[in-house]
């Protein structure tokens, strides 16, 4: 039977978001190792050396690629969460909205942060 | 069938008293990994793009910004992320380790939790030193 909980919740995503949730964070790994190797490198937080290399159209994709794998990566956490605290279905639906009405809103604002400047 | 013969159907929902509980390490560390995952949502996320947009717009945002962590609250701030970032890093290395069936049974599993918990500390003191 479907009840109107199984209707917020869907189905067929466990999988999905079982991979997708340690692909996005091997991708963040691998750029948190990065960032920390370049923090090495310019020696500390030198406004000019990370002007430099966030200029950089390469570093720039790579910091997209991060904050895109950062995004969904909390959409499938923080769903987690509000499959498991909030009971009902109404309410989830309405959180589940905002959080992603929020991350769409933070995919807009990195985009304009990284390519904004021109 | 008797009705006396069924065993007594106990009342559900079961209401937890979650400060009567003592999670084991591993429930410790697991339930770390959630709240640190919930405060970089909620706190870190939004934070960081606002902090990367001031700092990376000009070199005047940049010392703003630096200037901006004399303060010891935000000092704190810092420190408080740094922690929920590398408590949720390790955390998450050590789970993608466990789903390739390494270091599961119990006793390792408890030993890398400790790993974990107390590492994300260390590294955090390492931060903590950094920025004072």
């Amino acid at each position: 039977m479907v009840t109107p909980s199984r209707v917020v919740v869907g189905a067929h995503y466990g999988w999905r978001d079982w991979l997708s949730q340690r692909v996005t964070a091997v991708v963040m790994a691998l750029y948190t190792l990065l960032v920390g190797v370049l923090l090495l490198w310019h020696g500390g937080l030198d406004y000019a050396a990370w002007k430099g290399t966030l200029d950089s159209q390469m570093f720039r994709l790579a910091t997209f690629i991060f904050m895109a794998s950062l995004l969904w990566h909390a959409w499938v956490g923080v769903r987690n969460i509000t499959m498991d605290y909030l009971k009902p279905p109404a309410l989830r639906l309405c959180v589940e909205v905002g959080v992603i009405a929020a991350l769409v809103a933070y995919a807009g604002w990195t985009i304009q942060i990284l390519w904004g400047h021109g | 069938m008797a009705a006396l013969d069924r065993p007594v159907v106990k009342p559900r929902p079961v209401y937890l008293n979650l400060f009567a509980i003592r999670l084991p390490l591993p429930g410790f560390v697991s339930i770390l990994h959630r709240a640190s995952g919930a405060l970089l949502f909620l706190i870190g996320i939004p934070l960081l793009l606002c902090v990367a947009q001031r700092a990376y717009g000009s070199a005047d945002g940049w010392a703003q910004v630096r200037g901006a962590f004399a303060n010891p609250l935000v000092k704190l701030l810092a420190i408080v992320l740094a922690w929920a970032y590398l408590h949720h890093l390790l955390a998450g290395i050590r789970h993608v380790i466990m789903d390739l069936h390494i270091g599961i049974e119990l006793p390792a599993a408890r030993q890398s939790a400790a790993l974990v918990f107390v590492l994300a500390i260390l590294l955090t003191i390492v931060v903590a030193v950094r920025l004072w």
